[in-house]
């Protein structure tokens, strides 16, 4: 059998040539009156038909996705160790309880009564990242981490404000992920950078010399986004809380230390949690994830409204609360993930969880020791569950890290993140994750060895790459000149 | 041992032997023992089995809107649900994958951001529209950031309608609060609709944006055209929201008008109620604003052998390149609930969405003839007014008893007023679309008979 190469597919305003209209989905039969729309909406606002809106039917519309689909790299294809993404397997049965009609056809609005069984899984989850970080309190409603940072950040201004204090700073060290500088303008503070210390961790005494009484909050990510733990960081909380400021803990990589260590030890005020990192939530192309936020006894009050409580009838939701920040969303969260993330924590238990960090640690560690070396490791303080290199060996061949990504594609992995951490340069941060097996580990280091020997002995095969995907080297400064960000009608002439 | 964790014991082993280690957690000996922990107080590890009956039941114990008729609406609709939508959202190569930063192995969902990004755009009647945000509520809160940032802050205030959905206000207010933006909110007349007049009173020469609903949360159809000139006579950008995605099958949205920003929830699309979430903010603007949108985009380009590609573009706009400058914080959005949007309208078409709306309004139209015609004690509130697929019923009670009394006679009536505040009666605000049969209307009818 020969399978078709699936290289591109029209769009869906390029299908249906005849310009005629086929049916994709039969609506259900009209069994009430007709109304001339004209007659009870006003005229102008009544909408023409949009010739350039194809009909087309059901299977064309199969075809359309199918092929689409064969154009894209998934984690159930191979290994995908982007760094900070945390792309692991995502559990079928994930899937199938999120897609219980009890929850996926439940709306948000129905009277307490209906939805308890809604508002216990809420408080189940609550109550499992309440002990897997050691904090008092959390709250779901965040859509992402980055809304997670931000609800944090709030919460903290809003402490600040009971204590009578405004601040005007956010701190965060240089290998910080973007979203933290981000997230601190967003909630009204001037983003400082601090300094790294030669290990890549935070550098104490700059921190000494810039935290102040003008510093609201340190935004810290632990372990870094080095993978290196903040061996300091009680030194670091302590100076921190001392001079009245919150630490916020960026928990993009709690895969790295779950049943190993506590958020709520480590002085940490406010964390958010990427369900779909750690708690193996599909990424979904690019969401929907879920950020929820634990806290401390401090920001407690503060924590964002409507609030799950439990008493002796069952469970309630608290709409109004002077001291909260308010309402992050709409509604209590992206709920059919919280529905995923509690069956992957029911799922593997206590001592599941904690052998998942410890594989995703050890199975970085291995890709170090293969590759240091073949590769050059900047910082070579401990890595926990990611590992970040640089690309100075291959750089003296003018192979740049970009070329070795694109390289990668043609070995049929996905590559590294490159993008950050900007304390180095040409990084190659890489996370495997705990979910493949080690054979999926060995076949991608062989990969990246070989690669490291090409851009030695054909240097220009890898900057030339990829030579085996469905589109060539994808010109993106043209994207960004020459917008071009919708199909329009005058495409087809 | 788990099924999810790749490496059993012996591999383990293998591995620490290979790295010179005698036990795991000496790679964890860079961690304080002071924040150390042997083990969390979770329960053990639990089967399929137990998972599926333990999870089951938990669902089983809410009621769920298909199981009775259902009138539910207030921002979160039940529409007609395609099987296609759910086979595609269940491909791996869609569900599994990551963010498109690598467009060589990302052009399936990267042309899909596209093709959202032209229905959205061609819906909303503007040039351009972006990959997608959270939802609803904060896609409002980008909008008047997003005014805010347009006229470079030399107006501050930023005016809503009362009739906005009252929880988009509330999470208006937690980021308006922290930003220092001051908020107005104009009260509707007494058909339930927003007065231009009144538009112009309250934004004056301070407004750096009117921010409207339509259909508004009364379920009414606002006077865009006239309320967009008395907007821009302001000075200001007008801003639509919409809540009801699937009424752009019949009206007109915004963009045609002159609105400067088209945003709201597309749910409707073919996204699951799911208690809220996760669902589909989207956002639309013009093109001449394109540098101050937030959120990721799609753009079209070549690879290098000229062929048409697809990839994120304009990311300098965003928290990865510019940090602290970025237009907003957003990172992860709602990719997949876009595509299930996309295939949604892609399966029901550009007729068939028409003839959905207008499935909506005929079934609409008719429950409100049958309680006009079954009369005292039941009445609508703003009788004479346009409404696509929603209206407020008030009769004999608070909406939220009304509610709970029809829920005795088997008919989810819909979303009460009661707790929400606002300067409209107390009543229950009832959806109606092309899910809802004679059947269903018959119920609802009955129901209040019974109770009259």
């Amino acid at each position: 059998m020969k399978r078709r190469a699936i290289r591109s597919e029209p769009l869906f305003f390029e299908r249906n040539a005849r310009r005629v209209r086929r049916q994709g989905y039969l609506l259900p039969a009209l069994d009430v009156p007709e109304v001339t729309p004209s007659e009870v909406l006003p005229p102008e606002l009544v909408r023409e038909p949009d010739p350039h809106f194809p009909d087309i039917s059901e299977m064309e519309v199969v075809q359309h996705f199918h092929r689409l689909s064969q154009l894209n790299y998934a984690v159930d294809e191979g290994l995908y160790p982007l760094g900070s993404c945390t792309m692991k397997y995502n559990p079928r049965i994930n899937e199938e309880t999120a897609r219980l009609p009890g929850f996926a056809s439940l709306h948000p609005l129905q009277p307490q009564s209906q939805i308890q069984g809604a508002l216990r899984l809420i408080w189940e989850l609550e109550e499992s990242l309440k002990a897997i970080t050691g904090m008092p309190g959390a709250t779901l409603q965040p859509a992402a981490g980055a809304h997670g940072e931000l609800t944090g950040i709030l919460m903290i201004r809003k402490a600040l404000e009971a204590r009578g204090e405004k601040r005007e700073i956010v701190l965060a060290p240089d290998s910080a992920h973007g979203t933290n500088p981000a997230t601190a303008t967003f909630a009204g503070y001037r983003a400082q950078e601090i300094p790294s210390a030669g290990d890549g961790t935070v550098d104490l005494g700059a921190l000494d010399r810039m935290m102040d009484d003008t510093v609201a909050a340190l935004m810290l990510t632990v372990p870094n986004t080095l993978g290196v733990f903040e061996h300091q960081i009680l030194e670091i909380a302590d100076l921190v809380h001392s001079r009245g400021g919150f630490i916020y803990m960026d928990g993009a990589n709690l895969n790295s230390f779950v049943g190993r260590a506590l958020p709520g030890l480590m002085g940490a005020d406010a964390m958010h949690i990427n369900l779909h990192k750690t708690f193996s939530t599909p990424h979904g192309g690019g969401g929907p994830g879920a950020g929820p936020v634990t806290v401390s006894e401090a920001l407690l009050p503060h924590l964002p409204v409507p609030k799950v409580q439990r008493d002796e009838n069952g469970f309630e939701l608290l709409w109004k609360d002077p001291a909260s920040i308010g309402q992050m969303r709409g509604f209590y969260g992206n709920f059919l993930i919280l529905v995923r993330a509690l069956t992957y924590i029911w799922s593997l238990g206590a001592e599941g969880l904690r052998s998942m960090s410890d594989v995703a640690v050890l199975y970085a560690n291995l890709v170090r020791h293969r590759l240091n070396g073949a590769y050059h490791l900047k910082f070579d303080a401990p890595s926990l569950h990611e590992v970040v290199f640089d690309d100075s060996i291959q750089t003296r061949h003018e192979v740049h890290n970009v070329d070795i990504a694109k390289r990668l594609l043609d070995y049929g992995f996905h590559p590294p993140t490159m993008s950050f951490p900007l304390i180095v340069h040409g990084a190659l941060m890489i996370e495997p994750a705990e979910s493949v097996a080690p054979d999926e580990i060995e076949a991608f280091c062989d990969a990246m060895l070989a690669i490291a020997k090409e851009a030695e002995s054909d240097p220009g095969l890898v900057r030339s790459a990829p030579h085996d995907t469905p589109v060539g080297r994808v010109d993106e400064v043209r994207a960004a000149r020459n917008l071009k960000v919708t199909w329009t009608p005058e495409d087809e002439a | 041992m788990h099924p999810w964790v790749g490496a059993g014991p012996e591999d383990r082993r293998q591995i620490l032997s290979e790295l010179g280690l005698q036990s795991i957690d000496e790679l964890f000996a860079s961690i304080p023992s002071g924040v150390c922990v042997d083990g969390l107080d979770l329960p053990p590890a639990r089967d399929e089995g137990w998972i599926r009956r333990t999870l089951g039941n938990m669902a089983s114990t809410n009621i769920s809107m298909d199981s009775i008729p259902c009138f539910l609406g207030a921002g979160v609709y039940r529409h007609v649900q395609p099987s296609v939508v759910d086979a595609v959202l269940s491909r791996a190569e869609f569900f599994t994958s990551y963010t498109p930063y690598q467009p060589e192995i990302s052009q399936g969902t990267l042309q899909v951001i596209f093709e959202f990004q032209t229905l959205i755009s061609r819906l909303t009647g503007l040039d351009v529209a972006n990959a997608s945000l959270y939802d609803g509520a904060t896609a409002l809160v980008e909008a008047a950031l997003f005014s805010h940032r347009v006229l470079r802050s030399k107006r501050d205030l930023v005016v809503m309608a009362e009739t906005i959905h009252p929880m988009y206000r509330r999470v208006l207010d937690t980021y308006t609060e922290a930003a220092g933006i001051e908020v107005a909110v104009i009260p509707p007349g007494a058909d339930g609709r927003l007065d231009p007049k009144r538009v112009r009173e309250a934004a004056g020469d301070r407004a750096c944006c009117v921010a409207i609903q339509s259909p508004n949360f009364l379920g009414i159809v606002e006077d865009l055209p006239r309320l967009a000139t008395a907007t821009h006579d302001c000075g200001a950008l007008a801003i639509e929201v919409v809540t009801e995605a699937a009424s752009l099958g019949i009206l007109n949205g915004g963009g045609s008008f002159g609105f400067d920003v088209v945003c709201g929830e597309a749910q409707s699309f073919g996204v699951a109620p799911g208690f809220g979430g996760p669902h589909l903010g989207f956002f639309a603007c013009s093109s001449k604003h394109l540098r101050q949108m937030p959120g990721r985009l799609a753009g079209e380009t070549v690879d290098e052998n000229g062929a048409r590609a697809f990839c994120l573009t304009l990311s300098t706009r965003e928290q990865h390149i510019r940090r602290a400058k970025a237009t907003s914080n957003i990172c992860t959005n709602q990719g997949l609930m876009a595509l299930a949007a996309t295939v949604w309208l892609e399966a029901i078409g550009g007729n068939g969405l028409r003839e959905l709306a207008a499935s909506c309004l005929a079934r609409t139209e008719e429950l409100k003839r049958r309680i006009t015609a079954i009369g005292d004690p039941w009445r609508l509130a703003y009788p004479q007014s346009p409404t696509f697929n929603e209206f407020l019923l008030v009769g004999p009670g608070s909406g939220t008893e009304l509610v709970e009394r029809l829920a005795t006679k088997g008919v989810l009536a819909g979303v009460p007023t009661t707790d929400w505040g606002g300067t409209w009666p107390d009543g229950v605000l009832v959806a109606v679309t092309e899910c809802n049969s004679g059947k269903d209307l018959d119920a609802f009818a009955a129901a209040l008979e019974q109770l009259s």
